[in-house]
């Protein structure tokens, strides 16, 4: 049938109204069909992400200076005492994975949910300004006030929290446009970028080791005091940020498309913001703002989930295997030891441009 | 008949208004200039007389008071001449973009330079004022021809929030790459970072020489654009229509654009906003002839960037806060007042 | 199920410090097709998105049923209103289906169980657009006039009595602008659908609604009728612009004839 002409479309409607429960009942099926089959491909993507994460996971409690096998590695995640790996993988490399999990888990989900929000996958929290606000606090607590432990990660998320609240507040005319939250967002981190490097001009020696580290994201030194308020904050933050899936991709089709559908557009976007922010600043505060581990995730996301679904939980899945991965690589397998962000910088840099390329060329939206 | 006589007379007296303005402008632009330079002079950690400013501009060192002065004028010349530059070259980038948010930093020139910078002094050993100044044209003329092109890819062309992306995350990009290089070099650490803030402290004549002749054909060739540019603002369609060689002008002016900024950022760091808030000012006050405009911006960035250095040093007595950090300070929140007030169509 | 009254009382609706539209009354006759008429600027969007909640009202209120749209959960309302706005966005390579199948939205719950009813109104949808053989391709790799149908589709999904378009045949060549109108007709006739909205084109808006509202500067300058209302001192008082009224050969509605400057007869126009 001629799907263009208006006699056609007339002459369809009518057919609509007259067709037989056979034919549409085999259209039902057919959409039930494709419907199943995507949301089939998504499961298997999202199970074989999560098999490589946790494979990495366990290479990286294995391997290293000392290679200890599984087993002994199980012995000593069950408490038990054995000689040489209790030290090295209980209390090096356990807290170091955890962390390195939870805070890809975290980068993921919250860029990931960002960049739908923002309808631009571009505008990552680390780009506009979120990130830099808990790694600029962080410094500032370190440096000048000479602080150090959980008090800095407190320091670090209520920054993060500050500042996004301001970003939104001084982007907000009638509602908040994402043009317009990106580029404050921008203009901010600059700023604080301009703050750091004047508390690192103040850095005696010792310090600016740890500042570094504020600067590119490492998991030097990780101790399991640092891991659980990221970890209890994904717990809570992470749920609430996927019950609020649907309302999310809805806002892909624009604030007025979504709220024809019934989505409150504002309360979805404070919600989700603040939770990406709370995700963000957590793991900040644990370790540094690792680079572009939140601005690739949701792009390399989209590349493998395509049109199958939602985003979210694939990205955060990436998150943590860019983390895992740019760790070890870090660690063991250049000469010099260089911390993750570094790596993930290096490695992100030429695929985030390859992205925008491509973006840009396909007339994405950007 | 007379009616049109006094319409013409009113129209041509309307002309001559605005010209009017801009002089005076122009003319309080300098003198604001000139005393913003005796103040840079003036001020400091060390507090000194005008008897001891007049002997130490005269090249006298008889005490420390005087010695001061004379450690402070290049400082201040350098500050003007490295503020001019940026100026210039923020005005300059804006209109060849047609782009509000045009600035050095933001559009990347100043990572490229950056990176390029620190590639010559941990890779080739690079050493001198010449060396670094080359390496950071270089550097920051790549990164702005690459922010340009991804950013005008795709629909829309190169529009403000493109191009700003782009930026933001190309520099994030090359940030990395710096630090990569950087970091396993702990001997040039210091020298690295203390040069990446963006200062103008211990600032020698022999600093500011190898400057001046890049800032100067930036300024020529800027000067002679002048005219193709206010063509250019029209949109390349009409402008080709005017006869101008739209390609030859675009490049050229972005040339010199990359020369005085990549000379700015070799000599004192990347320096951001600069570029991005002067123009806008200076649009306010004398209009949007680039014949007017551009000169005008370099006046402007000059006295811009002396105020932040004289604020440097007070705020932060006795030691003092690196001008890089006072321009973001100052310009982000004018960056972001413009976003505001823009409605986001414009954008 | 019989049509919702939609009802405006009162309103009075702007962005910001600006009021665009105050003090306006108006009740949108059920199972009928409306067209908003106006020249630029004249509030017609802005009492479109009014009427759908997009726009909260400064004083007044819009009534679907004698309740207060307001008030009432959004997920409730969009069971009962549909919109299609201006420049809606298809997410990035998403298929016909898929997007018809998210105006399901209102009536799913957290966790998106598809029920037998979910496919249905797609499948519906679907066939009375005449967009079932499109339902796999990529909706970025549609026409302009195929993905207008698309959303009219997804609109129809939501299983609304009421549905509102703003400007729907903007950006259209003029055979897909008929195409659009003669399936909204179609809706409306086929199974009462209540149809508002907002046409830029004076004429199509003659010959398609059943009720007219003319607006200029916030007010209605006339409503009715096409037939009743639309004559040349209504076209003049609106638009400003001298026109001649006929009644269209083929159609008896009325069809505005411009009149212009040029190219016409001594006796035409005014």
């Amino acid at each position: 049938m001629n799907t263009s002409t208006p006699q056609a479309t007339t002459q369809a409607a009518a057919h609509a109204l007259t067709t037989s429960t056979g034919e549409r009942a085999a259209l039902i099926n057919q959409l039930r069909v494709a419907r199943g089959q995507r949301a089939r491909q998504r499961r298997i993507i999202i199970a074989i992400l999560s098999l490589m994460v946790l494979a990495v996971a366990i290479a990286s409690l294995c391997l290293g200076q000392t290679n200890y096998s599984p087993a002994q590695v199980w012995q000593v995640i069950l408490g038990h005492k054995v000689p040489g790996a209790s030290f090295t993988v209980g209390t090096l490399r356990l807290p170091r994975t955890a962390i390195a999990l939870v805070a890809g888990l975290s980068f993921g989900l919250a860029g990931v949910s960002f960049q739908t929000l923002l309808r631009n996958p571009l505008a990552s929290p680390d780009v506009i300004g979120i990130s830099t606000g808990a790694s600029a606090a962080a410094a500032f607590a370190i440096v000048i006030l000479s602080l150090s432990g959980t008090v800095v990660s407190v320091f670090a998320i209520v920054a993060g929290l500050f500042i996004a609240t301001l970003i939104y507040l001084l982007s907000y005319k009638g509602g908040a446009a994402g043009t317009r939250l990106i580029l404050v967002g921008i203009g901010v981190a600059a700023m604080l970028e301009s703050l750091i490097s004047w508390v690192l001009t103040q850095a005696g020696q010792w310090d600016l080791q740890e500042a570094t580290r504020w600067l590119t994201g490492s998991l030097n030194g990780s101790t399991w005091a640092e891991t659980l308020p990221a970890l209890i904050a994904l717990g809570i933050l992470g749920p609430l940020l996927l019950s609020q899936t649907r309302y999310l991709d809805s806002l892909q089709m624009g604030d007025d498309t979504a709220a024809a559908l019934g989505t409150r557009v504002e309360r979805t976007r404070i919600l989700v913001i603040m939770a990406a922010v709370g995700l963000i600043s957590f793991a900040t505060a644990a370790t540094g703002p690792i680079a572009f581990v939140a601005f690739l995730s949701g792009p390399i996301a989209s590349r493998l989930i395509g049109a199958r679904g939602s985003k979210l939980i694939p990205a955060a899945l990436i998150g943590a295997l860019l983390v895992l991965v740019a760790d070890f690589a870090g660690q063991y397998l250049l000469g010099t030891r260089f911390p993750v962000g570094v790596i993930t910088g290096v490695l992100g840099a030429p695929y985030l441009v390859y992205l925008i390329i491509r973006t840009n060329r396909a007339g994405g939206s950007l | 008949m007379n009616e049109v006589a006094t319409r013409r007379g009113v129209a041509s007296e309307q002309i001559r208004q605005p010209r009017r303005r801009r002089l005076f402008w122009l003319v309080m632009a300098i003198l604001i200039l000139l005393a913003l330079a005796l103040g840079s002079v003036a001020i400091g950690a060390r507090n000194v007389s005008p008897a001891d400013i007049w002997e130490g501009l005269q090249g006298r060192s008889d005490n420390v008071s005087q010695a001061a002065v004379v450690k402070r004028v290049p400082r201040t010349v350098l500050a003007l001449v490295i503020g001019a530059a940026l100026g210039l070259s923020g005005a300059i980038m804006q209109a060849v973009t047609r782009n509000p948010l045009a600035d050095p930093s933001i559009l990347g020139v100043n990572m490229g330079a950056s990176l390029a910078v620190v590639m010559g002094i941990t890779w080739f050993g690079v050493t001198t004022a010449h060396g670094y100044i080359w390496a950071a044209i270089l550097g920051g003329a790549i990164a702005a021809v690459f922010v340009y092109v991804v950013g005008s890819m795709g629909r829309g062309g190169a529009t403000p929030l493109k191009l700003a992306l782009a930026g933001a995350a190309t520099s994030a990009a090359l940030t990395s790459f710096v630090t990569a290089i950087s970091l396993p070099r702990g001997d040039l650490a210091d020298i690295i970072r203390s040069w990446q803030i963006g200062g103008v402290g211990g600032a020698t004549f022999a600093n500011v020489a190898p400057m001046l002749p890049f800032l100067a054909v930036g300024l020529v060739i800027a000067m002679g654009s002048a005219n193709s540019l206010n063509s250019l603002a029209l949109g390349d369609e009409l402008a080709a229509g005017l006869g101008e060689k739209v390609m030859l002008v675009r490049a050229v002016s972005a040339l010199s654009a990359v020369i005085l900024c990549g000379a700015a950022t070799a000599m004192a760091g990347p320096i951001g906003f600069v570029g991005l808030v002067v123009p806008h000012m200076c649009r306010l006050l004398v209009g949007v002839d680039q014949r007017w405009l551009l000169p005008f911006s370099a006046l402007a960035g000059a006295g811009l960037l002396v105020f932040s250095d004289i604020l440097g040093r007070i705020v932060a007595r006795p030691g003092e806060l690196d001008v890089g950090i006072l321009t973001a300070l100052i310009g982000a929140p004018v960056f972001i007042l413009m976003v505001r007030r823009s409605k986001v169509r414009e954008l | 199920m019989p049509p919702r009254e939609l009802a405006v009382q009162d309103l009075q609706v702007g962005y910001g410090e600006r009021t665009i539209i105050d003090g306006l009354e108006l009740a949108i006759p059920s199972g009928e097709i409306t067209c908003i008429v106006g020249p630029n600027a004249c509030g017609k969007s802005t009492l479109l998105r009014s009427m759908s909640r997009l726009l909260r009202p400064k004083t007044g209120q819009v009534l679907l049923d004698g309740k207060d749209i307001h008030r009432m959960q959004p997920k409730a309302l969009a069971k009962m209103l549909g919109l299609l706005p201006q420049n809606p966005i298809a997410p990035e390579g998403i298929t016909v289906a898929d997007l018809v199948g998210r105006g399901r939205q209102p009536h799913q719950g957290l966790f998106a169980r598809w029920s037998k009813d979910d496919d249905a109104a797609v499948a519906e949808a679907l066939e009375v657009t005449n967009t079932v053989e499109l339902a796999d391709r990529p909706v970025d790799e549609l026409s302009g006039g195929q993905r207008q149908r698309v959303w009219i589709a997804m609109a129809l999904a939501q299983g609304t009595e009421t549905l509102l378009l703003d400007e729907p045949t903007t950006f259209l060549d003029v055979s897909h602008q008929l195409d659009v109108l003669d399936l909204l007709t179609d809706l409306n006739r086929q199974r009462g659908t209540t149809v508002v909205m907002v046409l830029h084109d004076l004429n199509l808006a003659a010959r398609y609604s059943d009720h007219l509202i003319a607006l200029r500067d916030g007010s209605i300058r006339a409503q009715g009728k096409p037939e009743e209302i639309l004559t040349a001192q209504v076209v003049l008082e609106v638009f400003g612009l001298h026109c001649q009224v006929i009644a269209d050969p083929s159609t008896l509605k009325p069809l505005i004839l411009p009149a212009g400057r040029h190219h016409m007869l001594e006796h035409a126009g005014l």
